[in-house]
């Protein structure tokens, strides 16, 4: 049973998605048949395995949800905005309770009674007004077997005495048993008149099942009429000529016996009555002229047609049916094709599987490396060989990746109900809009990415997008649209997140920035640098990582996070147009293409995509800038020095630039610096292992790896640095104004 | 001789779930995702009794009863409807189009195994 739970909570994420992409599409437009049915199969489906688990909540929510979808369904109210906007929080709400159901936890008891109503009220608007508390209804569903409505059963037109003269047939060989005439205390009989119709048959009811499980129920006495059975020349294969009378001696109900003929309630003629005393004139002759089963066999009744007539039929009959099951069939292939291609794979045996690919890259190129060293020539047989290796290493390493590889669709999926909410909570209208949603990133990146995302969309809300009056004002549209979009570019992912709204508004973060202490009042700065002011810390009004769910949660922790994914983002802002966020993400955690150089002795590893171009400084280029900062002049621009070696605490003091070689990068606010290294060793594929589980963090060091000669050389965190530096010179800075102004 | 029942659901949970009890009631078990892999089930089967969902994909199950219906070889298998609600005018439309009778979800197994005998032969 466990494990039949745990197929439904995962059949219910599928139906969430489901249902959600539905109801997003049936607000776009898209409110074709099949997309407001699958939405409602998705209700109905959750609602079903729910109640099989006895899930009363979820039970009673996903009923309210799924009738007034079926009025949507069948047309009898119109899907207009508001009712898909229910209808979408709905979902969420479902969400909430099928999650609650799976882990426990709190629940929102409140707003699940306000949504009950709500949805009540656009499924019948008098509805609500009549109820009192609906969260304290009994569920109108809590589905049990109902018992069959004691409603008068119709008089048959011809009471059953009045035309037939009983020929009796003793059931007794083929019923087991019954036809006691005694009765135990307690027992009531009852007498049941039974008359099939030919539907009856038709729907693959037997009457003599029936007829069995009647006497099961205590003693009966069963006589077949067959006086309606024409001669055989006018006799219809298909229709029905018997009926029943029954003398039933029961310790049982009177439902219990409907209840045997409650699938065919409507294909027969029944009476049951209950006899106030024995009757001992209702006396079974006992005459079995023949037994039932061959006697139907001649009257060609029921389901003992002769072969013959029902092929012929059947012919007639099924012409066109048969055509659908063709249609069907020819329509039913590729989706069964479809279905066969994934399998479940624990992530652990993935993840084990690349770490060992790791060892193989690691392993094939200290190999190279040493077939090099032997002095092998490059056309011999063992170096083409090792070219081969490589190329499969490679691309055995693709492939593997690409096992965690998984769309950005779901995260993106989750970002509409944020956007719902943040709109409800702010009173603004908001569209989202979503590309390249199939685009491929590590899962580790994607489940990393929720948390961030969510910070930027709520923000692109909430500061981003004016209120639906200002924006009319402005000339926009009343909606104001959010946009996100991921694609690959260069080997990384680029995920941008974009709103039409005011842009920012440079005075007050300037403003903001400075009452606040993180920039000097007076201090020159470009609009980038400005913009790139509401990712430093302590710029937010939000003052703790925990606010991470809530609402206007600092930019420099959305920062912090991608970073540490090994990502940049970078703001672009126009007044009264919008701003844009882009995040530039790795394809994977697991490896990245470096330049391996040498500091002070040291051998470390650049990544190759913060790299702009290396050069070797001239003396003319360089500038020192205050007491200790350098800047290089390249292109007519300043970019500032940076000795790696020293920030890293190699050597006191810094090297000279014109010995050094410059390695351009570009930092995640896209300014350029220049970092000084010994030399250039070459350029390298290196598999990341992680310092911080191996060893423990290190300034200016990402990550660490294992070079081809076997070596470990650590990953420069390039960001870090440059930051650092910045921060040094900052501080040096305002050190020096303070000792101006003594 | 044991029987053999064929179910259409479209829900993997309520599949599983036929499928145990079936199963324990010593019942062989064939199993189809919506109508229209239940008639290609019954292309190369002849099961005695049908168990099937309303709401699903492609063939629903009404579509199903009357192509079953349809059939010639297959007509005369009594087909049982799981409904999630003993809402009427479903009950009937299945009826109408030859379901023989129905469980009410969510089935409990003894409900669902006498309901099948009380169907089959």
């Amino acid at each position: 049973m466990a494990a039949i739970k745990q197929t439904f909570f995962q059949e219910c994420e599928e139906q969430l998605a489901e249902l959600e992409t539905g109801l997003l599409a049936i607000e776009s437009g898209e409110t074709d048949e099949d997309t407001v049915n699958a939405v409602f199969r998705a209700v109905h489906s959750i609602k079903g395995g729910a109640g099989a688990f006895g899930l009363e909540d979820l039970v009673r929510f996903a009923h309210t949800f799924e009738t007034t979808l079926d009025l949507v369904r069948s047309g009898q109210i119109q899907p207009d905005a508001g009712l898909i906007k229910l209808m979408l929080r709905s979902s969420d709400t479902l969400a909430d309770l099928v999650r609650y159901s799976r882990d426990g936890g709190d629940k929102d008891d409140a707003r699940v009674s306000q949504l009950h109503d709500e949805l009540t009220r656009a499924a019948d608007p008098n509805a609500v007004a009549a109820e009192t508390k609906p969260a304290k209804k009994q569920p109108k569903n809590a589905a049990r077997v109902p018992q069959p409505e004691p409603e008068p059963v119709e008089e048959p037109e011809t009471s059953p005495e009045d035309d037939f003269v009983p020929i009796t047939i003793s059931f007794d060989d083929l019923l087991g048993g019954g036809g006691g005439e005694t009765q135990d205390d307690g027992q009531q009989v009852y007498k049941i008149w039974f008359k099939p119709k030919p539907e009856l048959y038709a729907k693959a009811n037997d009457a003599i099942k029936l007829l069995r499980e009647i006497s099961a129920l205590g003693d009966a006495d069963i006589a077949c009429d067959i006086s309606e059975v024409p001669l055989l020349g006018e006799l219809d294969p298909e229709g029905a000529y018997l009926s029943w009378n029954i003398r039933l001696a029961t310790t049982e109900p009177e439902a219990k016996i409907r209840e045997v003929f409650e699938f065919v309630e409507f294909d027969c003629d029944l009476t049951v009555e209950a006899e106030p005393t024995p009757d001992p004139d209702f006396e079974f002759v006992p005459e079995p002229i023949v037994p039932v089963d061959q006697r139907a066999d001649e009257a060609g009744e029921g389901p003992l047609i002769p072969d013959a007539v029902l092929a012929k039929i059947a012919e007639i009959a099924s012409a066109e049916p048969a055509k659908a099951m063709t249609a069907a069939n020819s329509q039913a292939q590729p989706a069964q094709a479809a279905a066969q291609t994934t399998i479940r794979v624990d992530l652990d045996r993935v993840d084990r599987l690349i770490d060992l690919v790791g060892e193989l890259v690691i392993n094939q190129s200290m190999l190279t490396q040493r077939v090099t060293e032997a002095g092998i020539a490059r056309l011999s047989d063992v170096a083409v060989g090792l070219d081969d290796l490589e190329q499969l290493t490679r691309e055995i390493q693709d492939s593997v990746m690409a096992i965690r590889a998984q769309p950005v669709r779901p995260i993106f999926q989750r970002m509409s109900r944020v956007v719902r909410e943040v709109a409800d909570m702010t009173g603004k209208s908001v569209r989202l809009v979503t590309e390249g949603e199939n685009c491929e990133v590590d899962k580790t990146v994607i489940e990393r990415l929720a948390d961030p995302l969510t910070h930027m969309i709520r923000n692109a809300i909430d500061h981003g997008l004016e209120k639906p009056e200002e924006r009319v004002k402005a000339g926009k549209p009343e909606q104001g649209v959010v946009r996100m979009s991921a694609a690959h570019r260069s080997g990384r992912v680029i995920i941008e997140v974009s709103d039409d709204g005011a842009g920012i508004n440079r005075a007050r973060v300037k403003e903001i920035a400075i009452k606040k202490g993180v920039i000097e009042a007076g201090v020159q700065l470009s609009d980038g640098e400005i913009d790139d002011l509401i990712f430093a810390p302590g710029f937010s009004t939000a003052s703790t990582v925990s606010d991470v769910s809530g609402r206007g949660v600092g930019m420099d922790v959305v920062k912090r996070s991608i970073q540490a994914l090994g990502g940049r983002i970078s703001i672009s802002s126009k007044p009264g147009k919008g701003t844009v966020f882009t995040l530039s993400l790795p394809l994977t955690l697991a490896v990245l293409d470096g330049m391996v150089v040498t500091v002070a002795g040291q051998t470390l590893v650049v990544p190759l995509t913060a790299i702009v171009e290396t050069l070797q400084p001239k003396a003319s280029d360089v500038h020192g800038l205050g007491e200790r900062a350098k800047v290089i002049a390249i292109r007519g621009s300043f970019i500032p020095l940076i000795d790696v070696g020293n920030k890293l605490g190699y050597r006191e003091e810094e090297a000279d630039p014109i010995n050094s070689v410059a390695i351009m990068v570009e930092s995640e606010n896209r300014a350029q610096s220049a970092l000084m290294v010994d030399g250039i060793i070459g350029q390298q594929q290196v598999v990341i292992k992680s310092l911080e589980t191996n060893y423990g963090q290190v300034f200016g060091v990402a990550a660490a790896t294992i070079l081809g000669d076997g070596r470990v050389a650590v990953i420069l965190d390039v960001d870090a640095i440059v930051a650092g530096n910045r921060s040094d010179t900052a501080k040096a800075d305002v050190a020096n104004r303070k000792r101006n102004a003594a | 001789m044991k029987k053999t029942v064929l179910t259409v659901d479209d829900s993997r949970t309520i599949r599983q779930m036929l499928r145990a009890a079936l199963l324990d009631a010593g019942m062989e078990v064939l199993q189809a995702e919506d109508g229209v892999q239940g008639l290609e089930v019954l292309d190369g089967s002849m099961p005695d009794v049908i168990v099937t969902d309303i709401n699903m994909p492609r063939m629903d199950g009404f579509g199903f009863i009357e192509a079953v219906r349809g059939s010639e070889r297959h007509r005369a298998i009594p087909i049982l409807v799981l409904t999630t609600e003993s809402v009427d005018d479903k009950k009937d439309r299945a009826r109408r189009l030859g379901a023989t009778g129905w469980i009410v979800k969510p089935f409990d197994p003894v409900k669902l195994v006498s309901a099948i005998n009380r169907v089959a032969a």
